[in-house]
């Protein structure tokens, strides 16, 4: 599915060196570009979930980020709002991806970690 | 492997519904050595494998991954690191061995359940001190909680299966339609850390019932109890109607909810993934029920204070169940909303009782809160504190990490802590999955509606009242599918349980849930003998 720019929202992700890096080996790996979608709930709750590009079909309701590396990155538009339009860094930590997401190297999993929101909620 | 556990089995009807703490009615306290060391009931072996077609079976990729204790942060064992391969071999046994067990009488099937309930019931101490080691929650809870329980469901859908009957229309005089259920067939279950055994009893329990096989795969950080589970009750089912697949969601995960060789897929875990599965299951055209996050609010009415009595000390004890299993819960009650005008005598009362929890060792009886499942939980708990704290929420208790001695030094505890704030905050939003409670104030039952209802999911809910045409009223109006009214966290066979919103599809835990493992078979007969007229 073709990354749309809405809104944009483009510039309210970014990653980290490590995370870059991870993205690229990834991208090799797979022949082509990874998708990141935050997750919400439950035991991976702040962990962004990376599958293999299109892998995940996205509709109406998923609110693109940004594009990391050529690597859509979007949230549930209502889950942006309760969190309060954050922004998110992309880094790479030890540890377990959860869910069905891909890993971010031998031992590492993506975390999402949060800038200052744009709105500060009241 | 099997031996018979020399401590008494506890009646079921004492312990299936609440916590009972029988080691402290009878005053004695005791602290269990660590699965294979000397002296515990519990054996480790180095490595373990995959259970598939009644045996033990190797990964077809020969790769296995380090298990650690949360409590140490050492590896207790090794598990199967399987590969989509495994995945074929479970699903090879399970249909080899699903017809016969689907054409068994509902009687020979409830016989099963029944031993498995029994063996489970001959060695709850082992796999309570199993999966208290491996997942981090106390020991207290798996033996009084999670394990009878576990057992309790192979029993209530033995008995739900033996009593179902299934229904006929007369069309006409000369038609009849008649019903019957049939099994799916295979079915496929990715279950989650928090309640590993449990977790697995209320997935296998209905689909085992209902005449179906399984592949089942365990979580991540808490592969071993469910192996050691099959060590127990393994050789009570037929071989290949229970199979375990361990490894990596991407890749077990997405080869068992993706394979065009099971009839449905059942899934507890977070939100992303579910949408992730229910896709999948779009793609193969099969049922699918899912069991998704939740930021359950927790209702204090003022008149709990009306009288100082058993009952509010019942809801003081209801507002600190958010630290139960460590808030490792879905439904845990995350969100304290107390009528403001009790709010400083209550969450007084309340805090004095936080303050009072016992972290540490939890093969330790006496332990309250054990340590979060794994490293990066822990982290991310505390990043929540530090998020909410930013966001301005007061710390009114807790906000560390313990110190805890010994070998407990690198454990990934948390200390209870309770943040105070208004419902739009982060911390008020997003299911944290650790002992932090987000606690705020309403007016009245109208605000106390809009707060709880103000969040994305719908799992749980508790309303505390002594008013029960209030604790009525508002049950009914929360947007949950599992509203605790004057209690919390009870988990008993023959209550419904699931989601509203973002928080999933379908119930578990009652007897409908064998409908969603079952299809429905009409058999419309014509006892005419006359030809239409039409050809």
């Amino acid at each position: 599915m073709p990354a749309k720019v809405e809104n944009g929202n483009a510039g309210c992700v970014t990653a980290t060196e490590a995370a870059h890096r991870a993205i690229e080996a990834l991208r090799a790996a797979h022949g082509g570009p990874v998708m990141f979608v935050q997750s919400g709930g439950c035991c991976d709750g702040s962990d962004p979930m990376c599958f293999p590009g299109g892998e995940l079909a996205l509709g109406e309701g998923d609110m693109l980020l940004g594009v990391l590396d050529g690597c859509t990155f979007h949230i549930d538009a209502d889950l942006f709002e309760a969190l309060g339009r954050p922004r998110l860094l992309l880094d790479v930590e030890e540890g377990t991806p959860g869910g069905f997401s891909l890993a971010a190297g031998d031992g590492l999993h993506f975390v999402t970690r949060v800038r200052e929101p744009r709105n500060k909620a009241s | 492997m099997q031996r018979c556990c020399s401590v008494p089995v506890p009646s079921v009807l004492s312990i299936t519904t609440t916590v009972v703490m029988e080691e402290d009615r009878k005053g004695r306290v005791m602290k269990y050595e660590a699965p294979g060391r000397p002296g515990s009931p519990v054996d480790v072996a180095p490595r373990y494998e995959n259970f598939i077609g009644g045996k033990w079976q190797a990964p077809t990729t020969g790769d296995y991954s380090p298990n650690l204790c949360p409590a140490t942060a050492k590896p207790i064992c090794e598990v199967p690191k399987s590969g989509a391969q495994d995945i074929e071999l479970a699903l090879d046994a399970a249909h080899a061995a699903q017809p016969k067990w689907g054409e068994a009488s509902t009687a020979q099937r409830a016989a099963a359940l029944n031993a498995v309930a029994d063996a489970i019931d001959a060695h709850r101490e082992e796999l309570a001190i199993a999966e208290s080691w491996e997942n981090g929650k106390p020991v207290r809870e798996t033996l009084a909680a999670d394990i009878p329980l576990a057992a309790d469901h192979f029993r209530y859908f033995a008995a739900a299966i033996r009593a179902e009957e299934s229904s006929i229309t007369e069309i006409d005089k000369e038609t009849v339609a008649y019903h019957f259920h049939e099994p799916l067939g295979v079915v496929g279950q990715i279950i989650p850390f928090n309640f590993p055994l449990l977790m697995a009893a209320w997935k296998l329990a209905p689909a085992l019932a209902a005449g179906n096989a399984t592949v089942l795969k365990p979580a991540s950080p808490t592969p071993w109890s469910i192996l050691k589970l099959m060590e127990v009750i393994g050789d009570h089912l037929p071989p290949g109607v229970l199979n375990v697949v361990n490894g990596p969601g991407a890749e077990i995960g997405k080869a068992l909810a993706t394979n065009k060789r099971i009839a449905k897929v059942a899934f507890t875990g977070e939100t992303t993934t579910g949408r992730l599965i229910m896709q999948y299951a779009s793609q193969n055209l099969i049922p699918v029920t899912l069991e998704l996050g939740g930021k359950s609010p927790n209702i204090f009415f003022n008149d709990v204070a009306a009288e100082d009595d058993d009952f509010l000390d019942k809801a003081v004890e209801g507002l600190v169940l958010y630290a139960f299993n460590k808030g490792e819960v879905c439904t845990a009650p995350s969100r304290a909303l107390i009528q403001e005008d009790i709010y400083e005598e209550f969450m007084g009362r309340c805090l004095e009782r936080i303050r009072a929890i016992k972290q540490g060792d939890p093969l330790d009886t006496a332990t309250m809160i054990g340590p979060q499942v794994s490293r990066q939980q822990v982290e991310k708990v505390a990043s929540y504190v530090e998020i909410g704290l930013k966001e301005g929420a007061e710390l009114l208790v807790g906000g560390h990490r313990p110190t805890i001695g010994g070998e407990f030094k690198d454990g990934y505890f948390y200390e209870p802590t309770v943040l105070k704030g208004h419902n739009k905050m982060r911390v008020f939003q997003e299911e944290i999955f650790g002992p932090v409670l987000a606690v705020t104030t309403f007016k009245d039952e109208a605000e106390a509606l809009q707060i709880a209802n103000d969040t994305l999911y719908g799992l749980g809910a508790g309303v505390w009242s002594r008013d029960t045409g209030r604790t009525y009223r508002m049950g009914r109006a929360i947007k949950a599918g599992r509203v605790w009214t004057n209690c919390y966290h009870q988990y008993p066979a023959g209550a419904a349980f699931g989601g509203y919103k973002a928080s999933g599809i379908g119930r578990e835990t009652h007897k409908m849930m064998l409908e969603h493992y079952s299809q429905t078979k009409n058999l419309l007969v014509s006892y005419d003998t006359k030809p239409l007229g039409l050809f």
